[in-house]
């Protein structure tokens, strides 16, 4: 199918600040989306608070607003400009919010102005847990047992069912903002209270627990013919429980096979068709049992994510720029591969190589807060390094995240040298390491290192952290070397 | 040389060496021992297991793009022969140790006591930009002759894939019936409909070197399977009166096969035909068409294929050396049906009086995506519609 031509405006809502859980991606994403559709001919109205951010320089859009990205406001450029559609995925969660905030109270009709990328329906179904779960049931996969709740009340009841630890989740909120994971009763009042709190309508998902399962992502395209392909998938480092924007994550996954990731790429297809996100790029979350395999779907992102962002880097797929292109009508089919510029992009990227990202955290600037890792994302930042094997990915980034890391360790930041430890002192300083691992934690990985070191073995390392092995395997590796290269001179 | 975790005493040197003068060095896993065949380069990110038995790679070494390999080790479910195929492995960075929980062994162990050498440690980046663009080369990997000159003798000796039959290295000897399905978690719907119901379909599988997946997927959509030998007659098949036949994908030249291309001409009207891969090639040059030698194949599960029937894009798995020609095929008789987007190649066609179609690539994926399992469903239509002229309406 051709572009659209009933169309001649669009409005672009943006992110505005970036803050801790919605960052730059959504300026990256947000200024392919303007730039593409410009050069399509189109008038772009952009939307966006945040003057720090390429979109809003004067040559990128026909009209720009610095304007508080509230339904108030985005109501009066609507009123002034008159645009034909709005283009609601390019801006995180502020944009979608922002979107359905004006479709609900009837804006969006009174002037005309449709939506394109995702549907309200299809944003409200894959946003509002309830109806997301409801989806699922529909074309027969599983998500993690739990209900809604409004109240205390019916949390408590549906504890008792499910038992702890068990997740809290508030619906509608920025970066899991308010959520969080109880372990026994008190905590779990207060995360409810909180959750309740947080959550924009009042209500809260008390799920159960698949802490230590294995998590997944893949970053998903459709376009108006149905044609649906997966660009990326996302294996994390760091298991089930803790937030992706605070997980190592790796692409491509690394520990399924092939029959298990096919069986993940055909629940992705059926997600985006059941929900109903026409065009575009959409992320999938999946959690894996590493026992026995079970597979529950996690949640959509029916837009462009901060995922997207490192999918496309990491397969030269400019995702944000097909899914606007989508957006106004052009089938994968018809949109040239941005590499190879003669096959379509109606293709699933390959790659030779292995690719890493490590957030990015700022404690110190932050005294007082907990730093334990959770469903709410913390970290301020990530980097991306890419290489041939694993280890080398991640030995880059950890050089990338500018805290002084020459890689794993054995660049004289290293908390304590193993290796002069007294026999009396291995004791201690096992009980502190394993005691680090338990609880999530920035950095982690470094305190794995000094777990091999002090002679921790895989399978203890797993029992953990819930790391999977073939990571921790990798771990000894780098750890082994170092050793092999501590028995050279250099004369 | 050392690889990182890799006690230096365990490491068996090894060495690539192609029939251009390129040579390359690295480490033995698997067994050891010498090895040649056809370098080709494989694209999936996942999928060894299956890539390795798949008989359409007997004669070849095959290489993976992906440079990490072994990590989720071997299963007993992933086969789709009894043993692997492939005439060597290449990878950059085999893992030995290995995590998932149906694994139940490492890859090398596996390979090692088939008796395969696989070769790690190679810059598989250059040599897969090697093959594209000087082509499909032979070539040889050795863990026994270190000597670059008698290595590069031996490959140069080596026969050529161009005119090769090597369906009679994997064919079966003799014929066998089949009725198992995927049996994994993991399986596609529908599921051995047969069972519950009986087999509805009798169908007579030419194997050439057949992907178990297509008789688990054939078996699943009802059919009831007589397995054959390459060289069956088309009058040993017919007197099984089966109600379709299946030609099978498989390794080397089609052009090759003259007695199976001779055998299909004479079954061409008689029944319902669907053919895969080699089959799609054997039935093309049985209509008519030619077929020809592509610079360095087709091989990987992410081939973007258009279904010129509704327009839409099917992601494909693909595994062929050869294709055909779609501009010797008659035009009044054979309809092109799907092209590959990449390269404009012929990825199937259909007959437009006559009922047989045929595709290029892989509907049963293993390894790869299951966007085109449809075309079981419209092999099974194809044997309802021939059917139902001849026995009347169809009783149950």
């Amino acid at each position: 199918m051709p572009k659209r031509t009933d169309i001649t405006s669009i409005l672009i809502i943006g992110s505005g600040p970036i803050v801790i859980g919605q960052a730059c991606e959504f300026d990256y994403s947000g200024t392919q989306a303007c730039r593409v559709l410009r050069e399509e001919g189109y008038r772009i109205i952009l939307v966006n608070s945040n003057p720090a951010t390429i979109m809003t320089d004067p040559d990128l859009a026909d009209a720009t607003y610095v304007e508080p990205i509230t339904p108030h406001f985005v109501e009066k450029i609507i009123e002034k400009e008159r645009p034909d559609v709005i283009l609601p995925t390019m801006g995180g969660q502020t944009a979608l919010n922002t979107a359905v905030a004006l479709a609900e109270s009837g804006v969006l009709e009174k002037y005309g102005v449709e939506l394109i990328g995702a549907k309200l329906e299809a944003i409200k179904k894959a946003e509002d847990r309830e109806l997301f779960q409801r989806a699922m049931d529909r074309i027969g996969l599983a998500t993690a047992r739990g209900g809604f709740v409004r109240s205390r009340d019916e949390a408590v009841k549906i504890a008792a069912a499910i038992g702890f630890p068990i997740i809290i989740r508030p619906s509608f909120t920025l970066g899991g903002t308010g959520g969080g994971i109880a372990y026994n009763f008190e905590e779990f009042e207060e995360k409810v209270e909180h959750g309740l709190s947080s959550s924009p309508i009042h209500e809260v998902l008390i799920e159960e627990s698949v802490i230590g399962w294995k998590e997944y992502e893949l970053e998903v395209m459709r376009d108006l013919k149905d044609n649906v392909v997966i660009i990326c998938s996302i294996e994390n480092f760091d298991p089930m429980g803790v937030h992706t924007g605070d997980s190592i994550t790796v692409a491509p996954a690394q520990t399924l096979s092939d029959k298990e990731y096919q069986h993940m790429r055909d629940a992705a297809r059926k997600v985006i068709r059941e929900i109903g996100v026409e065009t575009g790029g959409s992320n999938i979350q999946f959690a894996v049992n590493p026992d026995n395999g079970r597979m529950i779907v996690i949640e959509m992102n029916p837009r462009v994510s901060r995922s997207s962002a490192l999918a496309s880097k990491a397969t030269g797929f400019p995702i944000a720029k097909m899914a606007a292109k989508l957006a106004v009508g052009y089938t994968l089919d018809e949109i040239p591969n941005d590499i190879t510029k003669q096959t379509p992009a109606s293709f699933e990227p390959t790659i030779d190589y292995c690719v890493v990202k490590i957030p990015r955290w700022d404690f110190e600037k932050f005294k007082g807060v907990d730093d334990t890792l959770g469903v709410q994302m913390k970290s301020v930042g990530e980097v991306m390094a890419i290489g041939r094997t694993f280890k080398e990915s991640l030995q880059k980034a950890l050089r990338s995240l500018e805290q002084g890391y020459g890689g794993l360790g054995a660049d004289g930041k290293d908390l304590v040298d193993v290796r002069s430890l007294s026999a009396d002192q291995l004791p201690e300083w096992k009980k502190r390491v394993v005691d680090r691992l338990r609880m999530p934690k920035p950095l982690n990985v470094l305190y794995l290192r000094y777990a091999l070191q002090l002679g921790l073995t895989i399978e203890d390392l797993f029992e953990i952290t819930k790391v999977d092995r073939w990571f921790l395997h990798n771990l000894k590796q780098i750890v082994d070397f170092e050793e092999e290269l501590r028995t050279y001179s250099l004369s | 040389m050392t690889i990182l975790g890799h006690h230096i005493e365990e490491e068996v040197q090894a060495k690539l060496v192609l029939e251009n003068g390129t040579i390359f060095t690295g480490e033995a896993f698997g067994a050891t021992g010498e090895s040649t065949g056809e370098v080709v380069f494989n694209t999936s990110l996942t999928g060894y297991q299956e890539i390795l038995t798949d008989p359409s790679y007997a004669g070849q070494i095959v290489t993976m793009t992906y440079p990490l390999i072994g990590n989720y080790g071997i299963n007993l479910e992933d086969l789709e022969s009894v043993k692997p195929q492939v005439a060597g492995f290449i990878v950059k960075e085999y893992f030995d140790y290995h995590s998932n929980f149906r694994s139940i062994g490492s890859l090398g162990d596996w390979l090692s006591r088939h008796r395969i050498l696989g070769i790690q440690g190679i810059d598989t980046r250059m040599l897969t930009r090697m093959i594209r663009t000087v082509g499909a080369m032979r070539g040889i990997i050795s863990a026994n002759d270190l000597d670059d000159a008698r290595l590069l003798q031996k490959v140069r000796q080596s026969p050529e894939m161009k005119g090769l039959d090597l369906t009679k290295q994997v064919t079966t000897s003799e014929p066998y019936s089949w009725d198992e399905v995927d049996r994994t978690p993991f399986a596609l719907a529908p599921l051995a409909q047969h069972r519950s119901g009986g087999g509805k379909w009798k169908v007579v599988v030419f194997d050439y070197g057949v992907k178990h997946n297509i008789l688990r997927r054939l078996s699943s959509y009802g059919c009831v399977l007589t397995v054959v030998p390459s060289s069956y007659s088309a009058e040993q098949v017919l007197e099984l009166n089966p109600d379709g036949i299946f030609l099978s994908n498989g390794p080397g030249d089609p052009a090759a096969v003259r007695y199976a291309i001779a055998n299909i001409m004479k079954l061409v009207g008689r029944k319902p035909l669907f053919g895969i891969c080699l089959g799609h090639q054997i039935l093309a040059l049985a209509l008519g068409a030619k077929t020809f030698k592509l610079k360095f194949g087709h091989r990987g599960a992410n081939h973007p294929v258009k279904n010129l029937l509704n327009g839409s894009v099917e992601i494909t798995s693909q595994n062929h050396g050869f294709a055909v020609d779609p501009e010797t095929f008659d035009p009044l008789a054979i309809e092109v049906t799907h092209v590959n987007l990449n390269d404009g190649t012929n990825e199937g066609f259909r007959h437009r009086s006559l009922p047989i179609f045929s595709v290029q690539y892989h509907p049963e994926a293993s390894p790869g995506p299951h966007d085109s399992d449809y075309l079981f469903r419209q092999f099974v239509e194809m044997m309802e519609r021939d059917r139902a002229p001849a026995v009347g309406p169809q009783s149950p």
